[in-house]
């Protein structure tokens, strides 16, 4: 097949749209940007502000944060989660750190270097506007968690400790022990709920939104399904944001929470908001692998376990199913030692992740092997896992000095697969873990919906096209904090907007829609259940839009995820009753907005005809193996607009242009 | 393995419940409970009977939001050799044709939602009181203008580690909270910036517990005992030395 008709076939499921030129980031030099655009923004009076009302979904760091400082600032703020308490956002799971750049350490530390090192490490597909504001504020963010009684690790002297994190070169990393998102989260947690007293936040636990209104062209409010009830019910504002984090379970088995989903968003999106770069996605190479066909989720252990632990997988496949105890040195393959001698095990996560699959692919995994589909769509049955071996840092450290280290997180691996890492070699593998795509914003970050800002991981803004480690707390807590409170001011300032009531056309509208879609998932009565076309989704994403992709394969994904919506509509199985707290309903509802958003992400996937970060084509690879990226061609963010079912998507370019850092391409060896 | 369940099957708060039994074959030792609840409830839609309902998100043990009484305790402490969350308890806890009884936490401030699933509300009501330090955002100072001893901010972070999850108050003969309050208590008065609402926190919460209908502490120690996150009977001394000392500052009521 030639160029011409490879692009051929990927641009016949899209048409192409205007290009996006101005993403309202102020001119002027890269460090005044954040003042000017706090300095242009209009302000509401503080006695004006309780007359208006900002919906908030989502209360992790990223919403949990921004609706106790709206709540602060005097906005009347209603805030919205599908868990029983804020305080279980999915942000709480998170291991690491948080990185700032406050160069305690004295070691060349500094806002230039937190953006540098955080638009390298995103491949070069980040926003520098973006990354730049992100890095500025990170500072502040540390004090702020601090003055709240986060309890971050100390030094004897009393003072913050850090450590180094995620491969760059400085120890930024603030951290509480291997539990910071839950800390930060709490923090963020209890000023919400201070908020709660004071009465400027009403929070609505175990509601979802299940659809975005939208009049004269503004975002004005949100529909909601009440978990306990079933009552569906329309919600009014002067600005909507959405805090609903990513969409890894459209793979099925992710490290996200089992509730985690993308349906605010791709309500929104079907309302108008561009969906930016949702190929993104970021797989983790050290999970606990999967132990068989009725696995619910994974679970992630932190990557500090690669400082220390070697990798390998047996030389031989006739030696996979041997107690790895009884292979000689001479029969294992330390591959990443191996391939890049240079940074051996530390390699980044994407580079890590690929590895692994291709020895599995090879036959010489180990651990059970797992039913999945080859790319011919045949059912296979392959190990999948390799060894993360101890034995050699044990006896160089002893075993106490490894227990200090990895203690918590051996003692983890050991409850949830009943083995013990100090005797035999943990087994890992990659899992998806982070979306770096998500719904397009501008600089305020707002989308491309008038009065619709996104936040933290439901955005697309800061990460491009692979993310650092400890950098997504860090931009949760920026956007929540500090960015959002400070933008959303000028476009409420135009407020407040005409009060709307579930009269509207619009409003009723959208109500009714959200109720017929939840009637119609109870009436197809089918035969299967919605688990089942869930995994089957999953399986198919991962074989196809997982940690390596091609043309033909993308399109043999796109086929298959048509089939399988038509037989979910057809044949899905809906227990229960609508005005009942009902979960397999809740499942339905989720999974219905992931089928539409896997083939998006998949005509995303096969129109970036480019390796970069986590979106890696084997069409698009150097001599070595490596990602290759095609600058002159795909230095832009792709922005998705929607134009309905079973329609071609629009996409609309935004150009990246870097004006303050040279492209480079990234090399490990 | 092959188990038999029986659970608490309620249809709503004020329906009246019952224990069902259910048979399960093929289930393997290395799920994990609610893996084996997940394939109950695929066996149950098959056969048009509607799934039972339970509470969980993360499944790794950090989020709080799971928890049933297993065989009588709290996330089945008593079938697992460590302190754990009912998501992190796996099926190699129990014996090929065990008979597993599985239950809501029973507590009169948590009101049964449907089956296994209880309303909480009543711990965010007891953090809204005062489980807070009264910071603005923005308004921080540098994060190194106070030092903070280690030893204390250890404590502080041990007590920081609760998850929520309320089997303090399920285990308690009492359905007391006061294992949850006091690690906030203790979490906030162990750092310097926690000082200024110290005596004024531990009023409002204290009072704010009562008010949420949980019982009164008489030192049992079946909280700790089931913890997930080690939460020490000893923060519940902390709290009542708090509470004593507050009553001879004029700060709250």
């Amino acid at each position: 097949m030639s160029a011409t008709e490879t692009r051929d076939a990927a641009s016949s499921y899209f048409t192409v749209g205007a290009e996006i030129h101005d993403s309202k980031a102020p001119a002027g030099p890269i460090e005044r940007k954040w003042q000017t655009r706090q300095f242009e923004a209009k302000l509401v009076n503080p006695a004006n502000r309780r007359k208006l009302t900002v919906i908030m979904v989502g209360t992790g760091l990223a919403g949990g944060a921004a609706a106790a400082t709206l709540g602060e600032a005097g906005y009347n703020v209603l805030n919205f989660c599908y868990q029983d308490s804020p305080r279980r956002a999915h942000s709480i799971a998170a291991q690491g750190g948080i990185n700032a750049a406050k160069n305690y350490r004295n070691d060349n530390d500094s806002v230039q270097r937190l953006f540098y090192d955080t638009v390298k490490g995103g491949d070069y597909r980040a926003r520098e506007t973006n990354v730049y504001r992100l890095a500025e504020v990170s500072a502040n963010i540390i004090d702020q968690c601090v003055a709240q009684g986060v309890p971050f690790a100390r030094e004897y002297g009393g003072l913050l400790d850090t450590r180094s994190f995620g491969g760059v070169q400085v120890q930024r990393t603030f951290y509480a022990r291997g539990q910071t998102g839950q800390q930060l989260l709490i923090g963020a947690y209890q000023a919400l709920e201070r908020q709660v007293k004071a009465g400027t936040v009403q929070m609505h636990t175990r509601h979802e939104m299940v659809e975005l209104i939208v009049v004269d062209g503004r975002a004005r409010g949100i529909v909601t399904r009440d978990m306990v009830t079933g009552a569906v019910e329309p919600w009014f504002g002067d600005a909507v944001v959405l805090a609903t984090g990513g969409y890894g379970n459209v793979f099925f088995l992710s490290t996200n929470a089992m509730g985690c989903n993308v349906t605010a968003n791709w309500r929104a999106h079907r309302k108008g908001a561009y969906f930016g770069n949702p190929c993104y996605t970021q797989i983790h190479p050290t999970c606990i692998p999967v132990h068989g066909d009725t696995q619910s989720k994974l679970t992630l252990m932190s990557e500090s376990l690669r400082n220390d632990g070697r990798i390998w997988v047996p030389k031989q496949a006739e030696d996979c199913d041997k107690d790895p105890r009884q292979i000689p040195e001479q029969d294992r393959d330390y591959y990443l030692e191996r391939i890049y001698p240079a940074f051996g095990n530390l390699v980044p996560r994407d580079i890590a992740s690929r590895q692994a699959k291709n020895v599995c692919d090879e036959g010489r995994g180990v651990g059970p092997a797992v039913a999945e589909v080859d790319h011919d769509g045949n059912p296979r049955h392959v190990r999948r896992g390799v060894y993360l071996d101890f034995s050699d840092a044990i006896g160089r450290l002893g075993r106490d000095a490894v227990a200090a280290r990895y203690g918590n997180l051996f003692d983890m691996y050991a409850q949830i697969t009943g083995e013990n890492p100090y005797e035999t070699p943990m087994r890992i593998y990659p899992a998806v873990h982070y979306a770096m795509g998500g719904l397009w914003v501008d600089y305020d970050l707002m989308s491309s919906i008038p009065g619709l800002y996104v936040t933290g991981e439901a955005n697309f803004s800061d990460h491009g096209a692979n993310r650092l480690g400890a950098s997504a707390l860090m931009q949760g807590l920026s956007d929540g904090y500090f960015v959002l409170p400070n933008t959303i001011n000028d476009y409420l300032a135009s407020g407040p907007f005409p009060a709307i009531d579930p009269s509207h056309p619009e409003a009723a509208e959208a109500v009714e829609s959200a109720q017929a879609r939840i009637d119609r998932l109870l009436s197809v009565k089918g035969s299967r259940s919605v688990d089942s076309f869930h995994k089957e989704l999953g399986t198919i994403m991962w074989e196809y839009c997982g940690m390596e992709r091609n043309e033909r394969g993308l399109m043999t994904a796109i086929e298959k995820i048509r089939d399988l919506r038509q037989q979910f509509w057809n044949d899905v199985k809906v227990t229960g009753r609508s005005q009942d707290l009902n979960q397999a309903l809740e499942r339905a509802g989720r999974l219905a907005d992931f089928m539409e958003l896997a083939e998006l992400m998949c005509v995303d996937a096969l129109h970036r005809r480019e390796s970069c970060g986590g979106h890696f084509r084997s069409e698009s690879q150097t001599e070595d193996g490596e990602a290759l990226r095609h600058d002159d061609e795909f230095a832009y963010v792709a922005a998705w607009e929607y134009t309905g079912e079973g329609a071609k998507p629009i996409l609309h370019r935004e150009p990246l242009v870097y004006e303050f850092i040279e492209l480079k391409q990234r090399s490990y060896k | 393995m092959r188990i038999k369940l029986r659970i608490w099957r309620q249809a709503g708060p004020d329906a009246p419940g019952a224990m069902q039994t259910y048979q399960l074959d093929n289930v393997s030792e290395k799920m994990s409970f609610l893996e084996m609840l997940d394939m109950l409830n695929e066996q149950l839609t098959a056969q048009d009977i509607e799934p039972v309902a339970f509470d969980h998100d993360c499944r790794e043990g950090i989020c709080g939001m799971c928890g049933v009484v297993i065989d009588g305790s709290a996330h089945g402490r008593y079938n697992s050799a460590v302190p754990t969350t009912t998501c992190q308890l796996h099926m190699r806890s129990f014996a090929d044709g065990a008979v597993i009884d599985v239950e809501p936490w029973r507590a009169g401030a948590f009101p049964v939602i449907k089956d296994l699933v209880v309303d909480r509300k009543a711990f965010d009501r007891v953090i809204q009181a005062g489980g807070y330090i009264s910071v603005n955002t923005g308004s921080a100072p540098d994060a190194h203008a106070t030092p903070a001893p280690k030893r204390q901010s250890e404590k502080a972070f041990d007590n920081a580690t609760c998850i929520g999850c309320g089997a303090c108050v399920a285990a308690c003969p009492n359905g007391s909270g006061m294992l949850f309050t006091s690690a906030k208590i203790t979490h906030l008065a162990m750092l310097p910036q926690g000082q200024p609402e110290r005596a004024l926190r531990v009023k409002a919460m204290v009072a704010a517990h009562d008010a949420a209908g949980f019982g009164g502490c008489t030192n049992i120690g079946e909280c700790a005992s089931v913890c997930p996150k080690q939460i020490p009977l000893a923060s519940i001394g902390q709290l009542n030395r708090d509470l004593i000392a507050s009553l001879f500052k004029g700060d709250g009521k």
